[in-house]
């Protein structure tokens, strides 16, 4: 089914939950709301799925508009947060709820229900109550009640923040694969970016109800539109040097402030050139220490280890400080004097009044 | 090795634990047993011992002068009076009583009409209304509905009783008339209606108010879902909000019936067990009646202790038929500390 919001919004008094918000997601496309808590993401689901009633704006499905249309007549299977497992129903009361409320025959009931039970792994738990299961297993209730009425679109809310590390990187694989074997439209809320990169399709990111950007991860990754967009995608965050000029010297571009001078790739850096102080990005994975001394130089100030890489804090001359990811076995200390190596091939420049990047429009 | 002397130090405290915990669970309770024993069971062994006399205004002396105590107390100036003990004979004379199976009846038809119509019944579609509308709006809904319960009985009966008066007066004749019904007195009309009507008002508020806090703390997702899932609102209320506040619905049945089964005040005030012969007489306004006011001013003491008796037990026999249809043992849990 093919989704559509137009200039949704939904304010309570002077409270603006959403702002205006318009995307379209295709028929069988994975979308994830991106944003950090309190933006929105909720709040928009919630619109989706026909709870909250928009203040202004349409939502259409496949092209209708469907704002009056209660929830119970959506056809939409929602995972919330908290699983929402109803906790005096057995897993099987709960899976089979929506096939009762539609007065499905209990016999195809019965059919149905453990026939997405065994696609969940759960068919062995049916007379459990939510109670005496793991959060892991609540999940799959949650997402086998969701999947049980065949629904036209599938709304997640955040749905694995409540997992440990481990069972989170297992069940987003499986939603993952159960959306694509099953072709559900799906939107699935989150605020976490490594998720969303993981799993979606198209990412919306939102900030203060307002959609920042909507485009595929390797877009929003590669050619970031915004200061925040460049800041909240990618993990560990991308490094925003400030007070940085572009100049040109003959054939070549310059960026430099009091810490380095860079080189910069001519079509880049001429669309920087004479913008006066501008910000540059660039993301850890995109420094790397220089094994032939000619770089820019700092010192080491903190080393976080993140197993595979250490995740390096240096100072730079002039207060400023940039993250790098280097191999553990080089035992960088706090003090070290290093020297860096910038790949400006994938330098990003913004505004730094507009926030807006210098690069792509 | 180390594992045996572990396990021996488990086995030894789980040997020691019945006793220790049956010493501290007594240390805690006994300030709710000094109050229970004080408050019930020393005043039902009074009233058991009243109730086995012929306490009243003619053989008025101490109850505990009788038999063999009688010269004791006549050599300590106690007054002895007409006092004697007289075995079973007043719960003879009650179950012989001409009335009692229509006290009982009044009695039973009063506690279950006021308790399933107003104390559970109206409460519980007062508190579902209130929590389906604007917050404020049905807050403010329940605190109206909370006046009667904080006006004083008396006033509160008076009011009634001008509602219901008879013609060519009575607010309730006033605005019947010009919709054409002939005015009259409603109170001697129907008063099982405003017994129960005036009774249940107030009976309401109570399981309302724990209704509606019970509802409001039923996280919002589960009605969420079950919109998502297709159900309408009647049915999340059937399927989802009533299993819910299944623990505080048997706790204001059972509490309430209680309740019920020992008032008489409203009905003493409203009709006094009239009008005619025991019209509106339940049973512990009997035990007032025949024990505290009666025509000829012969207040029967022992006799209206043993229709006292008599409700205690059968309140009792309520309480423990209760306990066990609804399993309130279920409710009480193992405390989660206890399995560290
Ligand atoms: N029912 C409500 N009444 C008033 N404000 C609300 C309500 N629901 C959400 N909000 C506000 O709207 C904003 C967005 O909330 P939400 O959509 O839940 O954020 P998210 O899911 O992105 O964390 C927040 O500022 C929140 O306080
Ligand atoms: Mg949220």
């Amino acid at each position: 089914m093919r989704v559509e919001l137009r200039h949704l919004s939904k304010r309570w008094g002077n409270v603006v939950g959403v702002d205006n918000i318009s995307l379209e997601v295709k028929d069988g496309e994975f979308v994830a709301l991106l944003g950090p808590s309190g933006c929105g993401k909720t709040t928009t689901l919630l619109m989706i799925a026909g709870i909250y009633k928009p203040t202004s704006g349409e939502i259409l499905f496949d092209g209708r508009v469907v704002n009056h249309i209660p929830p119970k007549d959506r056809n939409i299977g929602m995972v919330f947060q908290s699983y929402a497992l109803y906790p005096h129903m057995t897993v099987f009361e709960n899976i089979a709820y929506p096939l009762k409320l539609q007065k499905v025959p209990k016999e195809e009931q019965r059919r149905r229900v453990q026939h997405v039970a065994d696609m969940m792994g759960i068919g062995h738990l049916l007379d459990r109550k939510p109670g005496q299961l793991s959060g892991g297993q609540q999940q799959r209730v949650a997402l086998g009640r969701a999947l049980v009425k065949d629904p036209k679109l599938l709304l997640f809310d955040e749905p694995l923040s409540n997992l440990d590390a481990r069972l989170r990187l297992t069940m987003r694989g499986e939603i993952k694969r159960r959306q694509m074997e099953l072709g559900i439209t799906s939107i699935y809320v989150t605020h976490d970016q490594v998720e969303a990169m993981t799993m979606a399709d198209r990412i919306a990111v939102i900030k203060d109800g307002k959609l920042q950007a909507y485009d595929t991860p390797d877009e929003l990754y590669e050619r970031p539109r915004t200061l925040f967009i460049a800041g909240f995608i990618g993990n560990p965050p991308m490094n925003l040097i400030k007070n940085v000029e572009v100049v040109v010297e003959g054939e070549r571009y310059i960026a430099r402030n009091e810490a380095f001078c860079l080189e910069v790739p001519a079509e880049r850096g001429k669309k920087v050139v004479g913008q006066g102080k501008v910000i540059l990005g660039i993301r850890p994975e995109d420094i790397s220490l220089a094994d032939d001394g000619e770089g820019v130089r700092g010192e080491v100030y903190v080393v976080e280890p993140l197993g595979r890489d250490d995740l390096v804090n240096v100072q730079l001359p002039g207060d400023t400080f940039v993250h790098f990811l280097a191999d553990p076995a080089l035992r960088l200390k706090p003090g070290m004097p290093v020297t860096l190596r910038f790949n400006t091939e994938k330098a990003q420049f913004f505004d730094p009044h507009t926030e807006r990047s210098l690069l792509w429009q | 090795m180390e594992a045996v002397v572990q396990e021996q130090a488990v086995e030894a405290v789980a040997r020691r634990r019945p006793a220790r915990v049956s010493l501290e669970a007594f240390t805690f309770m006994s300030p709710t047993m000094l109050l229970v024993t004080l408050f019930f069971f020393v005043p039902v062994l009074l009233l058991l011992w009243i109730s086995l006399t012929n306490l009243s205004s003619n053989t008025f002396g101490n109850p505990l002068c009788v038999g063999g105590a009688r010269e004791v107390c006549e050599a300590l100036g106690i007054r002895a009076g007409g006092v004697e003990f007289v075995g079973l004979s007043n719960y003879r004379r009650l179950f012989a009583d001409r009335f009692f199976p229509k006290i009982l009846r009044n009695t039973l038809f009063y506690v279950f009409s006021t308790l399933a119509l107003f104390n559970v019944g109206l409460a519980l579609v007062l508190a579902l209304l209130t929590t389906h509308i604007e917050r404020r709006v049905g807050f403010l809904f329940r605190a109206i509905w909370l006046l009667p319960r904080i006006t004083p009985s008396v006033i509160y009966i008076m009011m009634w009783k001008r509602i219901a008066a008879d013609a060519p007066f009575g607010i309730l004749n006033q605005f019947l008339m010009p919709v054409g019904v002939e005015p009259r007195f409603w109170l001697k009309e129907a008063p099982w209606l405003f017994v129960i009507v005036t009774n249940g008002f107030v009976g309401a508020s109570f399981g309302m108010l724990i209704f509606s806090s019970a509802i409001e703390s039923i996280p919002r997702d589960y009605i969420m879902a079950a919109k998502v899932d297709g159900a309408t609102t009647l049915q999340i209320i059937r399927t989802i909000i009533i299993p819910l506040i299944k623990w505080p619905l048997l706790f204001v049945t059972t509490y309430q019936t209680l309740s019920l089964l020992a008032s008489f005040e409203y009905i003493l005030l409203l009709t006094n067990g009239g009008p005619g012969l025991y019209r509106t007489e339940v049973w512990s306004l009997t035990a007032y009646h025949r024990a505290l006011q009666t025509y000829f001013g012969n207040n029967q003491w022992g006799y209206g202790a043993a229709w006292g008796f008599v409700l205690v037990v059968i309140g009792i026999i309520f309480s423990v038929i209760y306990l066990r249809v609804f399993r309130f043992n279920e409710l009480v849990q193992e405390p989660k500390i206890d399995a560290l």
